[in-house]
């Protein structure tokens, strides 16, 4: 898999943080589960929370809490196992969130063969997979915040680029953009937003409400 | 922290909590917590450290990073009540035994990095210190950090790469 087009730093910043919308996190983590330069970037993120956090000026703790902690202390646990892998077309953190694989998803279809499934995250942003048939085009739409569209399977392309599995695209609000699935296999996104989509056309705009989009 | 790790050495971990849970309190009060919420999290995170020491490989992370994670992963659970999904855990296998290269590389760039950070204008400073304590949205920070991460990344980088070669 060669992946072209990464998070930014921003967005890993605020991962690494923990301050990203739990929908943004999603992607976030099944991109890093993917990408080793992202992974790398990921650590080096965390490292500065290393520095602020030793940098912090310390607070006022009494010994007695030092005891306190001493006290609960039980048997450390055993070296952890790694699960190995997941082999599937979904990375786990996502799996996570299916119940299992591709064949675990529940699809609804939102129209002209695109399906989707939304996927249970908190509140400041929502998060969907996309089921595009090879060759067929997402409508129109521009957006009012921020989202991001992580390819899984096969691979869309729009007015600004190619986009292929592992492949992220950061479109803001000055991105009006078409995506067409690739012709040869249907495409499969994990696709983030923090506000609604903005559809150009009618038919889709009066379904949005009805699919949650 | 190995002394923890591989001894259960409770006078090691009185010396980890001594540094870092006051950090951690004024860290957590940064965040937004009262100060009795900050300090009942700090012991829980460091309690976590005790836990889970056997997690921590010093090729990897410092100690400092690998505390921030777990304080990171209290707040959330404490003031933000929401969920964070992680990325796939790699595994390192048993046979990898920690290079001592690597361990020392890892606290050199600990210390690198922290005095990178203090050596900041202060204003930027304050908004990675603010990125970090939450007081941020993803839209507000800044893409460039000024810190030397360059030389994290790659070495992580390259332990990536070989990873998944012997992977393959």
């Amino acid at each position: 898999m060669t992946i072209r087009h990464h998070l930014s730093d921003p967005l890993m910043m605020a991962y690494a943080a923990g301050e990203l919308p739990e929908a943004f996190s999603l992607v976030v983590a099944t991109h890093v589960s993917l990408c080793n330069e992202c992974r790398a970037a990921l650590a080096g993120f965390e490292a500065v929370g290393g520095a602020v956090l030793d940098a912090s000026p310390a607070a006022g703790i009494s010994d007695h809490c030092l005891q306190a902690t001493l006290a609960r202390l039980g048997q450390p646990d055993p070296a952890p196992v790694v699960t190995p892998r997941k082999r599937g077309t979904l990375p786990s953190p996502l799996q996570d969130y299916v119940g299992g694989d591709v064949d675990r998803v529940k699809w609804r279809s939102i129209g002209m063969g695109v399906r989707q499934a939304i996927l249970p995250t908190g509140p400041g942003g929502s998060a969907r997979l996309l089921h595009i048939p090879a060759g067929q085009s997402v409508p129109d739409h521009g957006h009012r915040g921020l989202e991001l569209t992580l390819v899984l399977q096969g691979a869309f392309r729009d007015d600004c680029d190619r986009f292929g599995p592992g492949d992220v695209e950061i479109a803001t609000e000055a991105l009006d953009h078409t995506p067409v699935a690739e012709a040869g296999q249907d495409c499969i996104c994990l696709a983030a937003t923090d506000a609604r989509l903005r559809f150009k056309n009618l038919i889709p705009r009066l379904a949005q409400p009805f699919f949650r989009i | 922290m190995l002394r923890v790790r591989d001894a259960q050495d409770k006078a090691a971990f009185s010396d980890l909590f001594r540094h870092f849970a006051p950090r951690i309190k004024a860290f957590l009060m940064k965040s937004g917590a009262s100060a009795t919420l900050a300090e009942e999290c700090a012991q829980d995170v460091m309690a976590t450290v005790w836990q889970k020491a056997g997690q921590f490989d010093p090729a990897r992370a410092s100690v400092a990073t690998w505390v921030y994670t777990i304080a990171r992963n209290r707040r959330i659970d404490a003031l933000r009540r929401s969920r964070r999904p992680e990325p796939e855990a790699l595994d390192w296998g048993p046979e990898s035994e920690p290079d001592q290269a690597d361990i020392y590389e890892v606290a050199q760039e600990h210390l690198r990095l922290g005095a990178a950070l203090a050596a900041l204008p202060d204003k930027q400073r304050a908004l990675i210190e603010r990125a970090y304590y939450g007081d941020l949205s993803h839209s507000e920070i800044a893409h460039e950090t000024g810190l030397p991460l360059g030389t994290i990344k790659s070495r992580i980088r390259l332990a990536l790469d070989r990873l998944r070669h012997q992977m393959s």
